[in-house]
């Protein structure tokens, strides 16, 4: 019985990260390209589908092109460098990011003939904290990357974005401690299933229970909804906020040493990192794998179709959050760095605080 | 299996503990540090201390070791010379760690093994976030209160000493 | 002199951005969902169409050599484009025009007139440096080759690009 328990987490490890969550990275590279091409009035990559014919398949083909290339491109390590920490930051980026799908749900159970399993690697008790704790270590990716290549501009890069790291962690984890106060739980599978029989935190309109207390708490479930999200861009680097790598100040910031696969490396962790974060606002925010409406949350043997729906839901609310992601990106211009900082510890650090104690008062109020 | 998982964690965090003190170069050994933290956290994490251990690397691993190694790269620091060989130190470190076996001799010795068997928590007991939680605020509540104002003196001060040299 | 500018004074409601973050995401939106349904999208797709028929008179493509109206080479291997080239894509052998030639008077020409076409910037510089009115840029943009060598255009290849110009200047011959 140990042995097929083990089986079964392998299998599940296998499938979601390497079948579900790396395909994804690719996809949303490519996502990425055509979206900012669409909002630029421009076509994207759209040529790149199956070798030898016409069939460009709206450039399907090209995430896996991209991968090709950056195998089979040179893989240069300038002389400057110091080596083995060169070559251990690629995977520090990759590997945290990678780790944190451990605790997300993908969807509820999967009833394969009497046999339950269910869709989360790992049920932990601590899941958000377990993935901003793995999820901090990927800071040193980055700085090892900027203090390795022995570039003033991977430097300034890898110093940017330690302190901008640091900072957002803060308000983002103190922008979830009010979440974590309504649901009373901190295993993301049970936070789920809470929501699916009491309707999604920031769509609360069915399941049972009295309808006003949950429409009062849509106030602090908002804000930290914001503080999550803006906190979440600056986590991943990502546009407004990607100072780190910012291209008219610091070249490339810092992955500007670096060629082929490493680059590739940073590249796609920066992804998984914006995936996992996606994953983790949907499950917190918006009912995780739960179907809209709490259908099927009365059925405690939940059929094999159910799971299955269970888990699309997940992946396509997943996916809404990511364009929410791109569509920002190609829209907001970059924030200087003092205003960037400003941002964290001035606004976003006391509001969640404020919010924190709102939802006590909340709370105590109605209960 | 387990006990292989313990003993790939125990060697890491011993390696690490290790290679801080051996290595020359200051990033090294802070990088050793952090594997001897991560280590650290996963022999927590085997023992069902989710807490402790996720908390050891949300602390220790990604925000105090970022600082440090912040620093430590914005001064630069050189490698360290090859010091001097003298005896004093050394008698020093041979001393302590005499002493500290002798210690540990000693506990061990009125120890017995065995004679008290811990139960498992059973199936389905409040996690050990809640019991922590719980604790923190009824048991220990003075002391937390006196924590947090302790940490608040220290921010203030900090904020003192670092606004003077403005004016 | 010192200016001041005066600074607007941002009421709260811009000061904390959000209504100008709206704005901007609807309009990107606009922009997505029209470019999406196949509006507006402005990308030429290139290999398929291509925009020869609009390129502009002062368009630069590929260098190449003229002759003029007599079917004489207008080039007279001064080497002022060699010398100016930028990426020195040019290079030049002169030869001297045997006596018994029509054209013994112009003392010089090209034996040798190539440009490396993967050093050429086409900056047009050439074109302006020539006293003689010899080189033009024309429009052709897609020069390509499986080799370097392929890639250096020689004097029969620059010729066969340029054709025959007629009128400008006329130095060499009776019409002046």
């Amino acid at each position: 019985m140990d042995w097929i328990n083990l089986a079964v987490t392998l299998i599940k490890i296998v499938v979601l990260t390497f079948m579900v969550l790396l395909p994804m990275i690719a996809y949303s590279v490519w996502a990425e390209r055509r979206v900012a091409a669409k909002i630029q009035n421009r076509v994207g990559p759209n040529r790149t589908g199956i070798p030898f014919t016409k069939w460009g398949l709206a450039g399907l083909g090209q995430p896996i092109a991209d991968g090709l290339k950056f195998i089979f491109k040179e893989d240069f390590t300038p002389a400057h460098v110091r080596t083995g920490f060169f070559w251990l930051a690629p995977a520090l980026t990759m590997v945290p990011a990678l780790m944190t799908c451990a605790v997300i749900p993908f969807g509820s159970e999967l009833n394969i003939a009497g046999y339950k399993i269910p869709l989360v690697i790992a049920n932990l008790n601590v899941g958000p904290l377990f993935i901003f704790a793995i999820a901090s270590l990927s800071v040193y990716g980055i700085v090892l990357a900027g203090w390795a290549s022995n570039s003033k501009y991977s430097f300034l890069g890898g110093v940017r974005s330690t302190s901008q790291m640091i900072s957002y962690e803060i308000s983002l984890g103190l922008s979830i401690v009010p979440i974590v106060m309504i649901f009373g739980e901190l295993n993301l599978t049970e936070i789920v299933k809470w929501q699916d029989s009491n309707g999604w935190l920031l769509l609360p309109f069915w399941g049972e229970g009295p309808l006003l207390p949950k429409v009062i708490l849509l106030v602090p479930v908002l804000i930290s909804f914001l503080i999550f999200t803006v906190s979440m861009f600056a986590e991943t680097n990502r546009l407004p906020f990607d100072l780190p790598e910012c291209e008219t100040e610091l070249v490339a910031g810092y992955h500007t040493e670096y060629s082929s696969m490493k680059f590739a490396l940073f590249f796609l962790g920066e992804y998984a990192a914006m995936i996992i974060g996606s994953g983790l606002a949907v499950t917190l925010f918006l009912g995780g794998w739960s179907l809209p409406g709490g259908i099927g949350s009365d059925l405690v043997d939940k059929p094999l179709w159910l799971g299955i729906a269970h888990f699309f839901c997940f992946l396509i609310k997943m996916i809404g959050f990511i364009l929410l992601f791109i569509w920002v990106r190609w829209s907001l211009p970059r924030f200087r760095y003092d205003q960037l900082m400003r941002l964290g510890w001035v606004f976003f650090f006391e509001i969640a605080l404020a919010n924190v104690l709102l939802t006590a008062l909340i709370l105590i109020y109605f209960k | 299996m387990l006990d292989l998982l313990f003993y790939i964690f125990a060697t890491l965090s011993v390696v690490g503990a290790l290679g801080v003190i051996v290595n020359k170069n200051p990033v090294t050994s802070a990088f050793s540090l952090i594997a001897a933290f991560i280590g650290l956290a996963a022999l927590f994490i085997q023992l069902d201390a989710y807490l402790v251990g996720i908390i050891q690397i949300l602390v220790y691993g990604g925000a105090v070791m970022v600082l440090f190694l912040f620093i430590i790269m914005l001064m630069d620091l050189p490698s360290e010379e090859r010091r001097k060989f003298g005896w004093g130190p050394v008698a020093g470190g041979i001393l302590l760690g005499c002493v500290f076996v002798v210690q540990l001799v000693r506990v061990l010795a009125d120890y017995s093994a065995g004679s008290r068997v811990m139960q498992d928590l059973p199936v389905g007991a409040a996690s050990d976030v809640e019991q922590i939680g719980k604790l923190m605020f009824t048991q220990y509540y003075f002391p937390v209160q006196v924590v947090g104002v302790l940490l608040l003196v220290a921010t203030i001060g900090v904020v003192v000493l670092s606004k003077k040299e403005l004016d | 002199m010192a200016i001041v500018v005066k600074r607007p004074k941002l009421t709260f409601g811009e000061k904390i951005y959000l209504s100008s973050i709206a704005k901007g995401m609807l309009i990107t939106m606009g922009h997505f969902w029209r470019a999406l349904l196949g509006k507006g999208t402005v990308t030429m797709q290139y290999p398929e169409e291509k925009w020869d028929e609009n390129l502009p008179e002062y368009y630069r493509g590929a260098p190449a050599l003229v002759t003029d109206e007599q079917d004489r080479e207008r080039c007279v291997a001064c080497q002022l484009c060699e010398f100016i080239c930028p990426p020195r894509a040019i290079t030049i052998l002169p030869e001297e025009i045997p006596s018994e030639d029509e054209w013994a008077k112009v003392e010089k020409r090209p034996r040798k007139f190539e440009i490396d076409m993967s050093r050429c910037i086409y900056c047009g510089f050439c074109q302006e440096v020539c006293p003689e009115q010899a080189i033009f840029l024309r429009k052709d943009y897609a020069i390509t080759g499986t080799s370097r060598a392929e890639m250096v255009h020689d004097k029969d290849k620059l010729y066969e690009i340029g054709g025959v110009r007629e009128g400008l200047v006329n130095k060499w011959n009776e019409l002046k």
